[in-house]
């Protein structure tokens, strides 16, 4: 199986790898996926309080390169969006952008949630109401 | 910084690249000799039938056992069916009771998948943690029905070698005919199914420096003598078991790949050996949490299955599949999503087989080779980690089976 050239790109060049402070409360950490099934995806952003909006994001992700192609290219694309910009973020458009197969559609699946589970979190630090209800596959 | 335009291969148990002695060897039979092995009435045919004659003598010489015996198939997976089937079919009278193993090549289990739909009651042994079958349980799964023992020599993905002799001499005292699948061994190793017991045997020639397209079965024709119903029909080749024209140039190149064996075997796996366990011990001195899957005493002497904890076989994989060609048992290089099913079979858990590598070396590996190969894979398994959240919360002490992760 040959992989796009965008897949390529972010698993030779990661974007935003790394570790943010969890005990903080303007950090939100998504940890989704299990080893059993060859994928975990931690995602966490940072967010300005008074602007709801995402100021950094960071990723580690144990999978294949799909995997980590999509939690790149989502941390890419969190940074300066709102919560409600980053949470109408769909996987179908990162399957687009980085022109994955449908055997990995589910590594879209999983950075989507990831996002999801990355803003739950910083809302429930926040006493914020977890605005959108979390998405089932 | 120029492009690293080196290549190494390591993937041997999947196919083996053709010796040039051997392409040398079938070359006259393309165009000079082109003659079909069963026309009988010129010179073209009697010059193929004599090189596949020729070839049959020199793939008995291997394996030890009589021309006559070697049924030339288009390959291990076609022998696998012609084995299980034919023997199902041909001793319907007899019970419709087969045995085999968890960790066998999908060939041999899907054969018999098949054959249970078609009326056949079918044992799957479990395997230890070496890989190992447990010779009381098959002793213990006989029963008056019982009409096959289906048991691999050494398994494709891990190497370890079943006790064959044993299983042959507890098939022989119950009247059960054995059936070997022993793609991996022949060639390689010596395998003497004669000696060991073995009644079939399924084995083929790109595994062992041959062309691609060809393959054999071992039929036992004295005590016993042992038959199998054709699953091809038509001119009547092969003793009536296997029809169609014969791959003459094919044939030629398995000749004359099993006699290059015959010849360097042993020193070829003395060789690889070395090298096989140099490429483990600088793994283990390079790397932490590193595991050797299945018995380091009974398997093969090219190969090795290693898994590399908390980092993903695919996406390893892709840190340096320009340059090193292997196989991982991840899902994430299969379509189905699932690990490796030997590997699980080995109690291993989805989680090291998702991260598992296959180094399968060869006659043409070289001591470079496997310097760059430990390099490359030993800078790619850091690079990973450095990449795993799962690699990260071990380190801080975190035990990952009390984390609540979200299946998916």
């Amino acid at each position: 199986m040959a992989y796009s050239d965008k897949v390529l790109e972010h698993f030779q060049h990661p974007r935003n790898v790394g570790t943010l402070d969890k005990s903080k409360a303007t950090v939100g950490t998504g940890l989704v996926g299990a080893p059993e099934c060859g994928d975990v995806m931690r995602l966490q952003i940072e967010v300005d309080p008074s602007t709801s909006t995402i100021v950094d994001a960071k990723f580690k992700t144990f999978g294949c390169g799909s995997a980590i192609a999509s939690s790149s290219l989502a941390t890419e694309w969190l940074k300066g969006k709102t919560i409600d910009q980053a949470l109408s973020i769909d996987n179908m458009t990162i399957v687009e952008e980085l022109a994955l197969p449908p055997v990995k559609i589910h590594c879209s699946v999983l950075a989507e949630d990831a996002i999801r589970s990355a803003i739950a979190d910083y809302q429930q630090k926040n006493g914020i109401e977890v605005a959108v209800a979390e998405k089932t596959h | 910084m120029t492009k690293d335009t080196r290549r190494v291969y390591v993937d041997n148990n999947a196919t083996t690249p053709t010796d040039p002695r051997v392409v040398e060897a079938m070359l006259p039979y393309f165009y000079q000799m082109p003659g079909n092995a069963a026309s009988r009435n010129h010179p073209f045919g009697w010059e193929a039938e004599e090189g596949v004659d020729y070839a049959r003598e020199q793939i008995a010489a291997l394996i030890n056992v009589d021309p006559k015996e070697i049924i030339f198939t288009s390959g291990a997976t076609e022998s696998d069916n012609l084995a299980i089937k034919g023997v199902f079919e041909m001793y319907a009278s007899k019970g419709n009771h087969i045995i085999t193993a968890t960790t066998e090549h999908k060939a041999v289990l899907d054969t018999c998948k098949k054959l249970e739909k078609e009326g056949a009651e079918v044992t799957y042994l479990q395997v230890n943690a070496e890989g190992l079958i447990d010779l009381a349980e098959l002793e213990a799964a006989m029963k008056p029905s019982t009409i096959l023992v289906s048991i691999m020599w050494a398994n494709n993905e891990t190497g370890v070698i079943q006790p064959i002799k044993e299983i042959g001499e507890l098939c022989a005292r119950k009247g059960v005919l054995f059936f070997s699948d022993a793609v991996q061994a022949v060639g390689k190793i010596p395998v003497d199914p004669k000696a060991m017991g073995v009644h079939l045997m399924a084995f083929t020639s790109h595994k062992m420096y041959g062309p691609k397209g060809v393959g054999a079965l071992y039929v036992s024709r004295k005590s016993p003598r042992v038959k199998v119903t054709a699953q091809m029909d038509g001119g009547g080749h092969e003793r009536g078991m296997r029809s169609g024209t014969l791959n003459v140039p094919g044939i030629v190149g398995f000749g004359k790949a099993a006699e290059i064996a015959k010849a360097e075997m042993h020193q070829d796996a003395a060789r690889l050996s070395k090298m096989r366990d140099r490429l483990e011990k600088a793994f283990q001195d390079n790397l932490e949490e590193i595991y050797v899957n299945g018995s380091r005493e009974h398997r093969m002497p090219h190969v090795t299955n290693i898994s590399f904890k908390h980092v993903e076989g695919e996406g390893l994989m892709m840190t340096f599949n320009q340059n090193i060609a292997l196989s991982s048992g991840s899902a994430c290089t299969s379509a189905s999503l699932e690990p490796s099913y030997v590997l699980v079979a080995l109690g291993l858990g989805d989680d090291l087989a998702h991260s598992s590598l296959r180094f399968s070396l060869g006659r043409f590996t070289t001591e470079e080779d496997i310097d760059y190969v430990i390099e490359k894979v030993s800078a790619g398994v850091n690079h990973m980690r450095d990449l795993s959240p799962i690699w990260e919360m071990y380190k801080e002490g975190i035990d990952l089976n009390s984390v609540q992760w979200s299946e998916h």
